[in-house]
């Protein structure tokens, strides 16, 4: 079973690197860029039964600092 | 007093610090592995060393602060124990809950390395009883990710407590409020960007870092 979790700034929080890329692709010519936000995605390979709850866990505990960062986990269908 | 420095990979601190605890406590401090599960028995205080612990993989200091010794600090902490963190150490202690908010990547994106001046806020922490409260200081800072942030609401407790001990002068890496340094709410962890153990000695360009080791050590043996 395979799970994605994206990690993303929470609102409000500066994201300088966002900010960098948006400038730079402003500097190729792309226009209309209103913001650009730049975060993470895991991916995990999980044994078949594992939980949400569990998966909750390590982004608690590890994947996400939630002080700064919000997480959403994304389960894949097995292909 | 007998000390601990904790060493991970990607560590680079860790000897700068020994070097400035033994020359103020006169005695080598322990070097401990980050796989180690115990400290020493009868440690009087931790360092948690500048680097880029684990590459910095994930976050600054993510790594580090789930590593087995991180346990036993804590504990350590929890019993009172002083522990300082510097720069990575200061990331390490707020990704392992020792200290509240966040270290970010500086405002401007580029690494900040040279010498800053700094008020000290409190001086009536362990840490910082041997400066004048107000009084203006210079430490340097080496980093990329020193950039503090918390909710608002943290950010008022803790100047409430008077729990900020090291403020920046000057804008240097986008910090709320300029925070330099904090301590826990019990007072026996302070982390902080700038690097103390890099001016002890007039060879350094600076003794200011001096003190703050000195008044650890008087108010351990007192």
């Amino acid at each position: 079973m395979k799970a994605r979790v994206f990690i993303t700034l929470k609102n409000g929080v500066l994201d300088p690197q966002g900010k960098a890329i948006h400038h730079a692709l402003e500097g190729l010519g792309f226009a209309g860029i209103n913001d650009v936000r730049a975060g993470k995605l895991i991916e995990l390979d999980l044994a078949e039964g594992t939980s949400d709850g569990d998966i909750e866990d390590m982004c608690r505990k590890l994947l996400a600092n939630t002080v700064i960062e919000n997480f959403r986990i994304e389960r894949l269908e097995d292909a | 007093m007998n000390t601990a420095v904790i060493v991970f990979p990607g560590s680079n601190c860790d000897r700068d610090l020994a070097v400035a605890l033994e020359q103020v406590t006169g005695r080598k401090p322990h070097r401990v592995w980050h796989r180690d599960t115990k400290l020493p028995d009868g440690i009087d205080f931790i360092g948690v060393p500048g680097g880029f612990s684990y590459g910095d993989y994930l976050r600054s200091g993510a790594m580090a602060a789930r590593s087995p010794i991180m346990r036993a600090v804590t504990d350590a902490a929890g019993r009172g124990v002083p522990v300082i963190g510097i720069c990575n150490g200061f990331q390490v202690l707020t990704e392992a809950g020792l200290l509240p908010g966040a270290l970010m990547r500086n405002a401007r994106l580029s690494f900040v390395c040279r010498e800053v001046p700094l008020r000290v806020e409190n001086s009536q922490s362990l840490f910082t009883s041997q400066y004048e409260a107000g009084e203006k200081i210079a430490f340097p800072v080496a980093h990329h990710d020193g950039n503090y942030q918390a909710d608002e609401a943290t950010l008022d407790r803790l100047e409430g407590e008077g729990r900020v001990a090291f403020r920046y002068l000057d804008e240097v890496n986008g910090s709320a409020r300029n925070i330099a340094g904090i301590l826990n709410d019990s007072g026996n962890v302070l982390g902080l960007m700038p690097h103390p153990e890099r001016v002890i000695e007039p060879a350094h360009g600076g003794t200011d870092g001096r003190r703050l080791f000195e008044g650890l050590l008087e108010t351990v043996n007192a």
